[in-house]
């Protein structure tokens, strides 16, 4: 067990767990978040996408002594927020979501491509979200999803 | 006076908001207060006797769950029942479930489960096609005679491979013990095959069990027999140990011992007349159902019925087996046995064509159904068929004729492949009236809010948001006033489950009949209740033994349409677009209609060309999503679907089955246009790189 102090959906939190133990266990067994799925367990799916200084990473490789002094945010955070609005409206307008299960992680894998790149082409879509597997959709309605959030929230991102 | 919206127009998903913010409740998002792990200790071996079993030192509060635990009946209640709870003296395939282990600590269950140490004695296991566990057979006029006068017979043999359903989610439960009864809730399609299930094993009433849908993330046929194993695994560990338990499928596990689409091997036989029309066709179809059939002979029927897709061929002999071998056994899986022979059906025509040099097109054209011919088990297509304008469409949208015939110059390794095919909507034959018996029930309460009790399962094809928007729209209430809560059979009658495109067609159908008798008899604030069950339409005339009449009361159809490019040097194969048209009678919505259009062809393609999983000595070798491939946001084609309005009178606003539609006619579409493109005739299913070279290399 050590001490980990990091930030998390802009609060500070300290954990006393095991250094190694999956960040997501972490958040989904040890502090209730469960907005972030696990689809694989080995960093394939994307299902437990979080971001960490703005970068996307998956939370199931993730080691808990990796996120010392560094900032989190989680579906659960980045849900209050208005970008999240947009993306989600946009998600719903273009029918993007059906079992739902990838769909916290795609739309953190769409925060991070817009944060990046505000108004991707599908190529550049179509590549942000090559670490997002998704069973259901072919993909075409996230990826409508993701160019109507760009243009919807013109000027968020 | 307002008019009316189309009910295909679309709406936002009810239950969308819930999914995209993370709060839904998955089913490994519930925790219990007090919940213990279990994990499944399994056969390493394919086939032997259990010798002897020594369990490591068990800590306090860790528990061994195996057949002796179980109080009536170690079988597992489906289709066929010969599927064990747990192995008891034989095993019979790799990851062979034997006990759990169960615990509070999962680190502890996890290493406990690891040390359990089993001695077998092994025996020699089956991996070919020699052990028949279900033979089934029609035939349809005289096809003796038919190829005694054909003036040529042609031949070849396809196969399939495995695929693997890949939900995003894996298999769940999470159960607890209530007033003396077991609760399980979890990610599954058929909330009452998983009660039935749990009562024969149990040996309990009806009361003792109740199932509770947890969000499903992605099932696609993978949830609809094997959720029984498990939960039933676990009703008998819950009467042992009496504790909330979790049991949660990791990727590995669930890839590596759950049902998978059967891989098959079917021989086709044609004879032709003088005139190159086909007169008759013989054809044998084997699929691997692995250790135990379970749900595997249904799969082949469904299988054997589709022999002739969208073609009337007046005489045939169709026999069919489900070959039992010592790995893990197969099952549903969206397409239910229709993929693997629309496959077959869809290259051997055009390998006819090309044999006795005919165009494929004009050959396919002439031989294709129309309205009032006799089907595959000498029923009759009542309905109109609109096949024609769709593939006319089909190839307007994708300039198919051009691009046929520029793909035919070889060195631009561009090929474009076109299907079209049709799906059995519901079950097969008499299995709607004789083995579901669905029932439904529609509560009014007193502040005339309108509440669906049905046991229909929302895996993401929508009817959360269908079933209420139909309701809603003939009762003209807003749809806010009727709800439809995930189904929990303390509440809901059996409506069947949720399989075999059958959803809206006959579960929302029954919901629009009491929904109209709802309205026509709608009392002001109180309490009503109406309820309907299922009745088979009249003209629907089936006789199971001998597999003739009609073996489904409609059928949607479809055009698939799919340009590929495989690279010269690597032969690696990409699909650059697709097309599609469906069938199927009217879009409740369209917007979910296009988003099983989009998901079901980038399956159906997938399974043609990308998805590869095989086995050695029962071993599977795909065990992961690293190494069992699907398509992600780079492989899929650009792709343009249509739905084209066909009601069919007996279907809610003239609704017909979509979800098994939009898959099956994948395959063939994108092996065609492989076989476009490199010259060579494709037999076998996924067309890899490695295959094309074979083919290239061997002709
Ligand atoms: S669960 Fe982390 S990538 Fe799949
Ligand atoms: S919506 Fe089901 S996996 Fe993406």
């Amino acid at each position: 067990m050590a001490k980990v102090t990091f930030t998390l959906n802009g609060e500070s939190i300290t954990v006393d767990e095991p250094l190694n133990m999956r960040f997501l266990d972490i958040l989904r067994m040890k502090l209730g978040l469960t907005g972030s799925k696990e689809g694989c367990g080995e960093g394939e799916c994307g299902a437990c996408a979080v971001l960490i200084d703005g970068q996307l990473v998956n939370s199931c490789l993730l080691p808990l002594g990796s996120v010392e002094g560094r900032n989190v945010m989680t579906i659960e955070g980045y849900r209050k927020t208005k970008r999240y609005k947009i993306l989600e409206d946009a998600f719903i307008e273009e029918g993007a979501v059906q079992c739902g299960i990838c769909t916290p992680g795609m739309v953190m894998a769409s925060e991070s491509l817009l944060n990046q790149n505000p108004k991707p082409s599908e190529k550049e879509i179509r590549i942000a979200l090559a670490g997002n597997l998704c069973r259901c959709t072919g993909y075409e309605m996230i990826f409508k999803a993701v160019k109507r959030a760009a243009k919807e929230g013109e000027g968020l991102w | 006076m307002k008019t009316k919206k189309d009910i295909s127009e679309s709406i936002r998903k009810v239950d969308s908001e819930e999914k995209i913010s993370g709060r839904a409740p998955y089913t490994s998002d519930i925790s219990v207060e007090g919940m213990l792990y279990a994990k499944t200790v399994r056969s390493p071996i394919a086939r032997g006797v259990i010798k002897n079993v020594k369990l490591p030192d068990m800590p306090e509060g860790y528990y061994t769950v195996d057949a002796s635990d179980i109080p009536s009946r170690n079988v597992v209640s489906m289709i066929y029942e010969d599927w064990p709870v747990f192995a008891e003296k034989e095993v019979n395939f790799i990851g062979e479930p034997i006990m759990l282990i169960v615990g509070p600590d999962k680190e502890t269950v996890m290493n406990l489960a690891d040390n359990v140490e089993i001695d077998y004695e092994e025996k020699n296991p089956v991996f070919d096609f020699s052990n028949s566990g279900v033979r089934l057979h029609f035939d349809k006029g005289d096809v003796v005679n038919a190829f005694e006068r054909a003036a040529k017979t042609i031949e070849y043999e396809y196969e399939t491979g495995y695929q693997e359903q890949a939900y995003i989610e894996p298999q769940g439960f999470v159960g607890y013990i209530e007033d003396g009864g077991y609760t399980l809730v979890g990610s599954i399609q058929c909330p009452y095959y998983v009660k039935n299930a749990v009562m024969d094993t149990m040996g309990e009433d009806e009361d003792k069990v109740r199932v509770i849908q947890a969000p499903v993330g992605g099932a696609f046929g993978g949830k609809e027999e094997f959720p029984s194993v498990t939960a039933c695994q676990l009703a008998v560990a819950l009467k042992k140990i009496q504790k909330p338990i979790k049991f949660i499928y990791e990727r590995e596990e669930d890839m590596e011992t759950t049902t998978k689409r059967h891989p098959s091997k079917t021989k086709m036989e044609a004879a032709l007349d003088e005139h190159n029309n086909i007169i008759g066709m013989r054809s044998r179809i084997g699929l691997d159902g692995g250790a135990y059939i379970g749900l595997s002979g249904v799969v082949l029927s469904r299988g054997m019925l589709a022999v002739t897709n969208a073609y009337t061929i007046d005489n045939l002999d169709v026999h069919g087996d489900v070959f039992l071998t010592n790995t893990v056994p197969n099952g549903a899986f969206r397409g239910f046995g229709a993929p693997q022979m629309i496959f077959a059906i869809e290259m051997f025509i055009h390998h006819i064509a090309k044999d006795i040099g005919e165009d494929p097109y004009v050959f396919r054209k002439r031989h294709m159904v129309k309205q009032g011919d006799k089907t595959s088990t000498s029923g009759t297509f009542r309905d109109p068929i609109i096949l024609d304008d769709m593939i006319q469409k089909a190839v307007e949208i994708s300039n198919y004729h051009d691009k046929a015939k520029a793909y035919e110059d070889r060195d631009t390794y561009k090929g474009i492949g076109m299907s079209w095919f049709l799906h059995g909507c519901g079950f097969t034959g008499s299995g709607e009236s004789d083995i579901i018996k669905a029932n439904v029930k529609l509560r009014k309460d007193d502040e005339d809010n309108v509440h669906i009790l049905v046991a229909a399962v929302d895996m993401g094809q929508g009817p959360k948001t269908t079933f209420r928007k139909l309701v809603a729209d003939i009762l003209d209430v807003p749809i806010e006033q009727v709800t439809f809560n995930y189904p929990d059979t303390r509440y809901v009658p059996d409506s069947g489950p949720t399989v075999a495109s059958r959803t809206m067609m006959v579960v929302g159908g029954l919901l629009a009949r009491a929904a109209k008798t709802l309205k026509e008899d709608w009392k002001e604030g109180e309490e009503q209740t109406v309820v309907k069950q299922y009745e088979q339409p009249d003209y629907v005339e089936w006789d199971q033994d001998t597999m003739r009449g009609d073996a489904y009361p409609a059928y949607s159809w479809g055009v698939n349409v799919v340009e590929v490019e495989v690279s010269k040097v690597t032969y690696e194969v990409t699909v650059t677009n697709a097309w599609s048209i469906y069938d199927l009678g009217k879009a409740i919505d369209e917007r979910i209609v296009m988003g099983q259009a989009d998901g079901g062809q980038a399956q159906g393609i997938a399974y043609g060309y990308l998805e590869v999983m095989n086995h050695e000595n029962g071993k599977l070798k795909q065990k992961n999503m690293t190494d069992y491939i699907i398509p992600t946001s780079v492989d899929v084609p650009k792709m343009e679907n249509h739905i084209m309005d066909n009601p069919y009178p007996l279907g809610p606003y003239g609704a017909k089955g979509v979800g098994e539609l939009t898959l099956v006619g994948g395959a063939p579409a994108v092996a065609l246009a492989i076989e476009q493109a490199i010259g060579r005739k494709v037999r076998k299913i996924p067309a890899t790189p490695e295959s094309i070279m074979e083919l290239i290399d061997n002709g």
